[in-house]
């Protein structure tokens, strides 16, 4: 008896769901065109989501490229500084180090700089050693790098310690900035795709007042006039989710022969990050319950000031 | 089966359409309901199917103090309830057979017993050869006949027309009363404004008489 009551509960549910399949089938075009702007407005955030996570991939493959430079007093022996340099060592938040003495920093500079007469010209070596550290820290500990540069500053032969990942930071600011965006971006395009489909579900309902009167004169509850109009918006929200992937595959695929010339140009081994499995999930799943939610919205509002007369 | 006990309606804009009225309709019992235009038939009956509910004083409907009915329950208490009235309130756009099928589907029946409960409520009323038609293919009595199966399908206890004939030529008004008494005959009680005096008459049964939204 449960059995087949449950059978028949859910044969009916199905037979609602593909009526209200065929109603939408039935008006290609106005369907079409709340099925679009449905897309649209759910593909605008989730591509700059996508965009937004490939930044910041690139920036995690500098993870580790936080720095601390050591510059020492002028007058420190090699013999003092290679000492430090292997103290650090021993640190337990200091992964590597490096020490390069003043002689070496002034052959690199030459080097580097190509001002070897002027250098000449000079009565003493105007570079101090300096030990370079790589901190275990990764550089979203903010905190413990400043303690750990604070620690080094204080040390008596150290002249100056300074953090070398500001550029980093401010990356990383910029994207947490981004974030913060997208996310009231998807938040009001939300809110429109909620308008749109409680918008559309109301006319929907305006043009069956006469059908929804009938139904409650023979006994149909409001749980039974709102299944079809909760499986309209079902299916704006889940065909808009679908093309709202489709706009974003397309647009990924637009770009993606740019982006890799791009990459290559800065030797770098980025590829495009799609997300596209995650968002063929993501963007249904999500426009549907829009879908339900702007449908349900719109029917609680309507559904009680149409009763029989 | 239907008892109103000293039951006033004040529509909104604060017209008395009934006043005081106290009658009792037998289980089985077959009674016209007459009276001038505007005299509150409409009303009465729109108090019985809840579509309407009494300012002050009691309606009773099989045991159940409708007064006393929570609004959710009202959509299973109508099903309880046949109802017919002047202009059918068809939908246009669903074949005979669906039409008919709605009081069934809506309740959750079976594919099987919709087809054959719908069948047998259309044989009763002679429109079995039309299922597959549109309503706006049909007559008006017809029309009207479609009307009384949707009514009848889920076999209610109770039938309430209002003004069935309104709208038809005296031979079809008889036939349309000759179903009603049918389906009294075989326990339902039937309950039918009309302001047709002729043919009432001739058909004898209980007329309550209303006059102002009194018992006259
Ligand atoms: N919804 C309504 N709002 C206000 N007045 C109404 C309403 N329905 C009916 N009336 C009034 O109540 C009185 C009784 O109406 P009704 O029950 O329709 O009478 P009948 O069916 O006997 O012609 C009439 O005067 C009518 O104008
Ligand atoms: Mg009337």
């Amino acid at each position: 008896m449960l059995k087949l009551n449950l059978h028949s509960y859910f044969t009916r549910h199905i037979q609602v769901m593909l009526y209200s399949l065929g109603q939408l089938w039935r008006t290609p075009a106005a369907t079409a065109m709340t099925v679009l702007v449905i897309g649209i407005a759910l593909a605008l955030p989730a591509g700059l989501y996508v965009l937004l996570k490939n930044v910041e991939q690139v920036s995690s493959q500098w993870d580790d490229a936080s720095q601390i430079s050591l510059f020492l007093q002028h007058k420190t022996p090699d013999v003092r500084g290679k000492q430090l340099a292997e103290q650090l060592l021993t640190w337990p938040d200091i992964n590597a180090v490096y020490y390069q003495s003043a002689k070496d920093s002034l052959a690199e500079f030459r080097q580097l700089s190509g001002l070897d007469a002027l250098l000449d010209t000079l009565p003493s070596n105007p570079l101090p050693p300096v030990i370079v550290i790589q901190p275990k820290l990764a550089p979203s500990e903010n905190e413990a790098l400043q303690s750990l540069v604070e620690r080094l500053q204080n040390m008596q032969e150290v002249e100056l310690a300074k953090l070398d990942m500001e550029w980093l930071q401010r990356l990383r600011t910029i994207n947490e900035t981004g974030e913060r965006g997208i996310s009231i971006l998807a938040i009001l395009l939300s809110l429109s795709v909620l308008l749109v489909i409680g918008n559309t579900i109301r006319l929907a309902i305006l043009n069956r007042q006469t059908e929804i009167r009938v139904i409650k004169l023979v006994g149909g509850t409001n749980a039974f006039v709102r299944r079809p109009f909760l499986y309209t918006g079902f299916w704006y929200g889940l065909l808009g989710g679908a093309i709202a992937w489709l706009t974003l595959l397309l647009t990924l695929l637009f770009i993606n022969g740019p982006v890799n010339r791009l990459a290559a140009l800065y030797d770098s081994h980025f590829t495009l990050n799609w997300l596209s499995g995650q968002m063929f999930i993501a963007l249904p799943l999500f426009g549907l319950l829009l879908g339900v939610l702007g449908a349900w919205l719109a029917v609680g509002r309507h559904l009680n000031d149409i009763e029989p007369t | 089966m239907i008892r109103f006990s000293e039951v006033y309606k004040r529509y909104p804009n604060q017209h008395e359409a009934l006043s005081g009225l106290s009658f009792e309709l037998d289980k089985g019992e077959m009674a016209f309901l007459t009276g001038h235009s505007g005299a509150g038939k409409s009303t009465l009956l729109k108090l019985i199917a809840l579509i309407e509910r009494s300012s002050h004083g009691q309606v009773w409907v099989n045991n159940q103090n409708l007064t006393r009915l929570p609004k959710w329950k009202v959509p299973y208490y109508r099903r309880k309830i046949g109802l017919v009235f002047q202009d059918h309130n068809l939908l246009h756009d669903r074949t005979v057979f669906d039409n008919v099928a709605l009081p069934l589907i809506i309740a959750g029946e079976n594919h099987r017993e919709i087809g054959r409960r719908v069948r047998a409520a259309l044989d009763k009323v002679g429109l079995l050869n039309k299922e597959r038609s549109l309503p706006i293919a049909l007559s008006g009595g017809e029309q009207q006949r479609v009307g009384i199966a949707r009514a009848v399908v889920n076999r209610p206890p109770v039938l309430l027309a209002d003004e069935p004939t309104g709208n038809l030529d005296p031979d079809l008004s008889r036939e349309i009363m000759h179903l009603f008494e049918q389906f009294n005959q075989v326990g339902v009680t039937v309950f039918v404004a009309s302001h047709d005096l002729e043919l009432i008459n001739r058909m004898g049964h209980r007329h309550i008489t209303l006059h102002q939204g009194r018992l006259a």
